[in-house]
């Protein structure tokens, strides 16, 4: 009796079957979706709020295309386009090879001193980008001691907003072209060392290859990063004109908002392309090593690892003249006229002007987007990688999550302050609080910590979430008790991402601060302005200090977490 | 067997299944399967992979919901039950063990759950880590473990809540051979003195004969043949299973009617008939196969020449080609001593004999 591989009478079973839902899927699947509704408002609204003002005029009334037939007929502004695009250009291209050259010394070398050129070389994420402008007017400006260098043409131009922005780009593109270099496998090298295959043709036959993707993925970053950053053409960049300090003066100076969302779609189109290509790219740099790469091991070679030193303590020691200037010009007295010791520009240029405030407003901005952004960012993945069913909402956040990489933080913060200030939006309220900034700038910096939290969450076993099921323990359980603990080390990656983004951004927050919310970052943009160089270099120096004690106090709670709380690890496997 | 009341049926069927069908897009991977299952039984699902029997396991255990279908456990239609609601333990291949608990956590992870007096979970915990023969593994890591422990863990905690059925997809597959031949003896040892019902997935034909009550063989999302071990290896139901499990001779033939077949110039006895005329495939074990030097061969026995032996430690496969026969070849199963004392090496003539019952007619 018990043997049937009966196939029924289809009549008595075709019904199809409905589960029932537990309310715990219920929870989590609405959740989900809560996520995606909340990633739609704050950033579809937003992004759509411009769409609608560049078809309108001054009243709202529909106007077609008229704002971009004004727009493409006037030279000024066209000309805008055209040296966006040559800078960031310029900028790439220098920025590219450089990075590949310092990743390739610290990957393929057995120089000393890997570490700390690494640590070197990440220094200017720490700063908000004008400050490396900042430096470059005081190395290379009117009173500049190297000014002879450029043997006559200004820094103010193109030739400073070049300068800055390899060095605000330099670490970014560094950080993409290790990651490929480190994945290569290092059994390639072997098989070719076994064919006696001479250096220079390991280089352009697997080195090069393998860090393709890698290489064009970090042109892309650098192009867009230059492309959209407003801080540093606005300090360096003079009478130059690019198209993220149009949005600015269009929208501040002159209070055309229409102008400004036309620019702003502008300005989006070459960003959006540099995304699309990275975004490909990669696909196909992970797709490249999914085979367990056994990593390369380089040999002691004294004439290369020499010129390799040499060329990363050169860089690194650019890298710090940078740094170095900001930090030295708050505090001394006035350059280059007065070089004595002086506290005077942290004493008067901020605490007694009470700009400092906007140093605490900056922190407790960077605090707010780090925990919330995290708790949000982290949780949405989790419901995202692991909750049953929902195709089309999970796609929905897919897509939404990955969009912010592709719009420049100007465009957001427009389409914040056009979506919010709305007297109709339901959500004007927020308009001019510290919740509008913390709200945009998760936004501004979503795709890459979402990247981060998927991929720790893929990492996990799959069936996590099945045995939870059959132990009948619910899922938030789980979720709290080993999820969370198991990730934490990518949780706390993200807060630190995103706490050190949040103290150094500004064309996200430029259009957003009230005068009770002014960021640091802005503060420094003000005094500039005012012709306070010592002041807003002081600024720049107290977020550079404090995104490095973030980084510090991150390393060493990692650091407790694995060796303490979290011995599994230390025992090799999982 | 009405699949749509839920009535305790008078048998001892703890498990039934009827008329699943799954599809995933265009794939159909489950063809409207029926499956009854006994209390205490263990059941094991065999067939390659891509087969269904996966995504059987996961409909059971409410991971995957099936198209059409019901699923009958201990009387109750659980069909539409989420996996939550229903009673089973279950092991993966992966263990999936969660990495930041102890070897005691994870165990007690789901009595934690029953807000039961601390006493009696760490009683009852010692209880299972003493069952899978690790009872001092209580404080460590998961991955202070070897896989064959931590697939032992993950077995214990399947099983401390004293679920009615236990479900094992796929248990043994990331575990070295060594480990996986001790693990299955042990699984199986266990689950006979629990005697929980058990169903296991596996490709592998070796565990399924070892481990199974009856094996339910599987293949392209249907069920080809239930039996147990002996049964499905003995008298394969269909060429898929005879191909699948163990290795076997076919032997492409037509009936001569009064349960004789014709192979080339040969006839052969089976134990089946067939109206004369009807082709047919007869199959045979290797083992089966006796193979008798020139002169000592018995007066029935088929004339061969041997094409190659491979050697294999305790047996010796012989490949032989019938004279006559149409160039019809047979491997045979010959003990390492039999074939050194018979002498046998490639080229030799040699008698074999096919015993009847042994020969297996299918379509």
């Amino acid at each position: 009796m018990s043997t049937a591989a009966a196939s029924l009478p289809p009549a008595a079973t075709a019904a199809r079957v409905v589960p029932k839902v537990h309310w715990q899927e219920r929870l989590a699947q609405g959740l989900l979706l809560l996520c995606c509704v909340l990633l739609a408002v704050f950033l579809l609204g937003p992004l759509a709020a411009i769409l609608v003002k560049s078809v309108q005029d001054k009243d709202g009334a529909f106007v077609g295309l008229l704002q971009f037939r004004e727009y493409f007929a006037t030279p000024a502004l066209q000309r805008s386009i055209w040296n966006t695009l040559w800078v960031a250009t310029t900028v790439t291209a220098i920025t590219v090879p450089l990075a590949f050259f310092y990743a390739y010394a610290l990957t393929r070398s057995r120089m000393p001193g890997k570490i700390v050129f690494r640590m070197i070389a990440l220094t200017p994420i720490l700063a908000p980008s004008l400050m490396s402008a900042i430096s470059f007017i005081q190395w290379f400006g009117t009173q500049g001691l190297l000014k002879g260098l450029l043997g006559g043409a200004s820094v103010y131009g193109p030739i400073g907003i070049i300068m800055s922005s390899i060095y605000a780009t330099f670490p970014h593109a560094l950080m993409i072209v290790l990651t490929a270099l480190l994945l290569s496998d290092g059994r390639l090298y072997e098989a070719a060392e076994s064919l006696r295959t001479p250096t220079w043709r390991k280089f352009f036959t697997i080195t090069l290859p393998g860090a393709k993707y890698g290489l064009v993925s970090a042109a892309m970053v650098v192009f867009s990063y230059t492309v959209s950053d407003f801080g540093i053409p606005k300090v360096i960049g003079g009478n130059f004109n690019i198209l993220a300090v149009d949005i600015f003066k269009q929208v501040i100076g002159q209070q055309n908002f229409n102008k400004g969302a036309v620019v702003s779609l502008v300005l989006l189109v070459p960003v959006l392309v540099a995304f699309l290509v990275d975004w490909r790219m990669q696909g196909r740099l992970h797709a490249q090593f999914t085979a367990r790469a056994v990593p390369y091991v380089p040999k002691r070679k004294r004439w290369f690892d020499t010129t390799m030193f040499a060329y990363c303590t050169i860089v690194a020691l650019l890298l710090l003249l940078v740094l170095g200037m900001a930090v030295y010009t708050s505090f001394i007295k006035l350059w280059p006229y007065d070089k004595s010791f002086s506290l005077r520009h942290y004493q008067y240029g901020l605490i007694d002007a009470g700009v400092i405030s906007s140093f605490f407003n900056s922190l407790k901005m960077a605090f707010f987007t780090a925990v919330f952004g995290t708790m949000f960012i982290f949780a949405s993945a989790y419901l995202l990688e692991k909750t049953r069913a929902m195709p089309l909402t999970k796609g929905a956040v897919r897509l939404l999550a990955s969009i912010p990489m592709a719009v420049p933080g100007m465009v957001l913060g427009l389409g914040y302050i056009l979506f919010f200030n709305h007297p109709d939006n339901p959500l004007h309220f927020l308009y001019h609080t510290m919740a509008i900034l913390v709200l945009a700038t998760v936004v501004h910096y979503y795709t890459s910590s979402h990247l981060t939290a998927v991929t720790a969450l893929k990492a996990l076993d799959n069936e996590f979430e099945a045995v939870s099921a059959s132990l009948k323990v619910p899922f938030y359980k789980t979720f709290f008790r080993v999820t969370v603990p198991v990730c934490l080390p990518a949780i706390l990656d993200i807060g630190r991402y995103l706490f050190v983004n949040a103290m150094v951004t500004i064309s996200a927050v430029v259009f957003l601060y009230s005068p009770s919310t002014q960021l640091a970052a802005v503060a420094i943009l003000n005094m500039d302005e005012a012709g306070e160089i010592g002041a807003a270099a002081a600024m720049a120096t107290l977020i550079v200090a404090s995104s490095t004690v973030v980084c510090i106090v991150y390393a060493l709670v990692t650091r407790f977490l694995l060796t303490r709380t979290q011995q599994w690890r230390v025992s090799g496997l999982a | 067997m009405t699949p749509n009341s839920p009535a305790v049926p008078a048998d001892d069927a703890f498990l039934r299944l009827a008329g699943i069908t799954k599809r995933f897009g265009q794939f159909e991977a489950l063809k409207s399967v029926g499956l009854t299952i006994d209390r205490g039984e263990m059941v094991v699902f065999l067939g390659p992979s891509g087969c269904g029997k996966t995504t059987l396991l996961r409909i059971i255990a409410g991971l995957e919901t099936q198209d059409t279908g019901t699923i009958v456990q201990a009387g109750k239609d659980i069909s539409r039950l989420p996996a939550i609601k229903r009673d089973y333990g279950i092991v993966f291949q992966s263990y999936a063990l969660f990495p930041n608990l102890t070897i005691f956590d994870n165990v007690a992870y789901g009595l934690v759950n029953r807000r039961q007096p601390r006493k009696t979970i760490a009683g009852r915990v010692q209880e299972l880590l003493k069952l899978v023969g690790l009872p001092d593994a209580g404080a460590k890591y998961p991955g202070m473990l070897s896989g064959g422990q931590q697939q032992r863990i993950a077995l214990a905690r399947a099983l401390a809540t004293a679920p009615g059925l236990l479900l094992l997809d796929e248990p043994l597959s990331a575990l070295d051979a060594i480990e996986r031949v001790r693990l299955r003896g042990e699984i199986r040892a266990l689950q006979q003195r629990l005697g929980v019902t058990t169903i296991m997935v596996t490709h592998d034909q070796e565990e399924a004969l070892s481990m199974a009550d009856r094996i339910v063989v599987m293949n392209a999302g249907r069920i080809e043949q239930v039996g147990t071990p002996r049964e499905v290896y003995g008298a394969p139901a269909t060429p898929f299973v005879a191909d699948f499990i163990g290795k076997i001779n076919v032997l492409p033939a037509v009936s001569e009617g009064g349960g004789r077949f014709r192979v080339g110039g040969v006839s052969l006895a089976a134990a089946t008939e067939l109206p004369a005329g009807t082709s047919a495939r007869l199959y045979l074990r290797p083992e089966e196969i006796g193979v008798h030097a020139d002169g000592t061969a018995p007066a029935h026995a088929l004339p061969a020449r041997i094409a190659k032996i491979e050697f294999l430690g305790a047996f010796c496969l012989v490949g032989v080609v019938l004279d006559n026969g149409d160039d019809a070849s047979l491997v045979c199963n010959v003990p390492r001593q039999l074939a050194d004392g018979a002498g046998l090496a490639p080229g030799r003539v040699v008698g074999v004999t096919l015993p009847a019952p042994a020969i297996r007619v299918l379509g």
